[in-house]
């Protein structure tokens, strides 16, 4: 009996000193991300890209000689779910630092709790909203839809073109960028003459173009939305034989857009991130290297065209590794002081230089690029 | 002037969209009493089952076929539920039609995926030009579709001696069967039926708005809006509803605000509920509810 009860206390302690050991070697990184639900075109590549290259990282030794373990959940875009597992990632898993979320509702849900503990988040979303003012433990990485504006606006300003009409999609993203399209408007000298909305699921955008065909002030129209949206403001576009220029923004930089919009899409330029041509940049491009290479192993990984998105995965994830190698230290604190000293990192997104004062880090130059849709295919307007 | 009959066209092509997915909940309520929820999905798995259909070889004919054969099997999928379910209040058979939406649509997104997805048109990319706007072709085609079936439904439904059988179930299940009505086919014909004209409403679609996994949720609402504003249970309520619901929808977006366009629909609706509960063509069915 007692020789019984001995052994067994034995093998117990034996298995929970294992575990212990064991939970000692990895780096817990938490990700929440919303791989499916409405905004699942973001999640899905974000989450496939994460654990395609913690795997990789851990193949090739993980950081400091520790694996990494990626814990992840999916919050459907949903922000009090964001902040139930942000909860949970705090208390119960004990992460190091939080990648994501996918969406700007969903960070700003969790922006108090991470700051409250102390932990490093890395927001994959798009408001400059995030970052601006700067909070000491929240960090960004994707550009922001500000950005996007300014370059469409900059480009526009070569083209000699200052009315523009505005057709936006009335989800989140296309509501987000249209205001701060406006809000940059005036530094730029564009007036906007014209604002219309679409419904995310509306079939036939006719009505809202024939009143912008109808406007004689018009003379250049942007159209801020993602999904099947912009495809069809586009085909109705050509239906309606409007002639002035039209942008898109950079939810619709993939190939899918061209596939749907299909014929209609020729002439339309598109704001995007330099990653969706990776392959068609000049060679002088710092990032091309990186955003090559990760264009190329995610379509050979996955089997899909590489959108933006999965892109600010792989630069979150490897700007927080990049950050642990240097504190050469797993404490959240550490982590955080090295992610803000990070200097001339070389991402998918463009070059990130990051600073007390800056937590985003990238500028608009290498952050978007313009593009030209000819032939069924991007090319850069220069 | 010109403006108005552009926003009239508008209003009329997205009016037979929503025409087509409403006259699947008219078939349904037509037999059953049930409000199906699922209809919305029933449309995507048309549309979506046949692009992927194409992608794996098949000629756009073929796929069709097997599209449209996919769907209706679905539809009686739904039925066989509704038929083992225990309780069968009205209510819990159509909580039951949701869960099967929410079902599908899960479905779907394993299934297929979560990309968007477009087929080409299969009666050409162009478009008649009338004054200054235009419409396009495959939006002619879906009207004249929508119409074709809204005539085949209603002579069906008053000529024939089935379709006379399903508007006997509805109204008196008890004394239908005691008339020797077979109510268990003639349910399962329903639901197939209302799969059909949902999979070719999809298959038409598709070209034009292109198709998701969840492209159904917000063609189920409208099409269900247009089937109660034109009252349930006939085929010409749900065109009155559809084109209705589809033109004050293009009016408000040109004249008003394209802000307040969504918002039409459901004013419509509880417009409709208040002052005329039978819809507009409401017939003696709306009485029993």
């Amino acid at each position: 009996m007692l020789k019984r009860f001995i052994l067994r206390a034995l093998a117990f302690l034996l298995i929970s000193s294992f575990v212990v050991l064991n939970a000692k070697e990895t780096i817990k990184i938490g990700a929440i991300v919303a791989a499916t639900g409405p905004a699942s075109f973001l999640g899905d590549p974000e989450l496939k890209t994460l654990q395609h290259y913690v795997a990789k990282i851990n193949a090739q030794g993980g950081v400091n000689g520790q694996q990494i373990e990626l814990i992840h959940y999916d919050t459907g875009a949903n922000p009090k779910k964001a902040v139930t597992f942000t909860k949970r990632l705090i208390n119960q898993d004990e992460v190091v630092a939080i990648i994501g979320p996918s969406t700007t509702g969903e960070t700003m849900a969790i922006i108090k709790f991470v700051e409250k503990v102390g932990i490093p988040l890395m927001s994959m979303a798009g408001s400059v909203a995030i970052i601006d003012p700067v909070k000491k433990y929240v960090f960004k990485i994707a550009a922001t839809d500000r950005m996007a504006c300014k370059k469409v606006m900059q480009d526009m300003n070569k083209r000699n073109l200052t009315n523009l009409a505005l057709i936006s999609g009335s989800g989140g993203f296309g509501k987000s960028m249209r205001k701060q399209c406006k809000e940059v408007a005036p530094s730029f000298g564009v007036k906007i003459v014209a604002d219309e909305t679409y419904g995310k699921k509306d079939s036939d955008m006719t009505s809202q173009l024939l009143k912008i065909k109808n406007n004689k002030d018009v003379q250049v129209v942007l159209n801020p939305g993602f999904g099947q949206g912009p495809a069809i403001v586009t085909k109705n576009y050509v239906q309606l034989k409007i002639k002035h220029p039209l942008y898109q923004s950079h939810g619709v930089a993939s190939k899918k857009f061209i596939e749907i919009a299909g014929s209609a899409a020729e002439g339309v330029r598109v704001v995007a991130p330099p990653v969706v041509v990776a392959d068609k940049l000049d060679d002088s491009v710092a990032i091309k290297k990186v955003a090559l290479a990760y264009k190329n192993e995610y379509e050979k990984a996955f089997n899909s065209q590489v959108s933006s998105f999965g892109g600010h995965a792989y630069d979150a994830l490897h700007v927080i590794v990049d950050a642990i190698k240097r504190a050469n230290s797993t404490e959240p604190s550490k982590i955080r002081d090295a992610i803000e000293k990070t200097q001339g990192f070389e991402g998918v997104d463009g070059i990130v230089n990051l600073s007390a004062t800056d937590h985003l880090g990238l500028d608009t130059e290498t952050g978007m690029i313009m593009l030209e849709i000819k032939n069924g295919d991007w090319t850069i307007v220069k | 002037m010109i403006e108005l009959f552009g926003y009239l066209l508008s209003g009329v092509t997205v009016g037979f969209i929503y025409t087509l997915v409403g006259l699947g909940f008219t078939v349904i309520y037509n037999s059953s009493g049930i409000i199906n929820f699922s209809q919305g999905e029933f449309v995507m798995a048309g549309g979506m089952s046949t692009v992927f259909l194409i992608y794996a070889g098949l000629p756009l004919g073929v796929a069709f076929v097997l599209a449209i054969l996919i769907t209706s099997m679905i539809g009686i999928v739904l039925y066989k539920l509704i038929s083992f379910s225990r309780d069968s209040s009205q209510i819990s058979l159509i909580i039951l039609t949701l869960g099967f939406a929410i079902f599908l649509r899960g479905l779907a997104q394993i299934i297929f995926d979560k990309q968007l997805h477009t087929m080409p048109s299969f009666v050409g990319e162009g478009a008649f030009e009338i004054f200054e706007t235009t419409l396009s072709y495959q939006a002619l085609l879906i009207m004249v579709v929508a119409s074709a079936i809204v005539i085949s439904l209603y002579l069906f439904f008053q000529k024939t001696k089935t379709g006379q059988a399903m508007v006997a179930a509805s109204n008196n299940v008890d004394a239908a069967k005691l008339m020797g009505i077979n109510i268990k086919k003639i349910l399962i014909l329903n639901f197939a039926i209302s799969a059909v004209i949902a999979s070719i409403g999809g298959i038409l679609l598709t070209p034009i708005t292109s198709t998701s996994y969840e492209v159904g949720i917000m063609l189920g609402l409208k099409g269900f809006c247009a089937a109660i504003i034109g009252g349930l249970g006939t085929p010409f309520g749900a065109v009155a509803g559809g084109l209705l619901l589809g033109i004050l929808e293009s009016l408000v977006a040109g004249y008003i605000s394209s802000e307040y366009k969504d918002a039409v629909a459901f004013v419509v609706l509880l417009a409709i509920l208040f002052f005329m509960p039978g819809g507009i063509f409401g017939n003696l069915k709306s009485q029993r509810v």
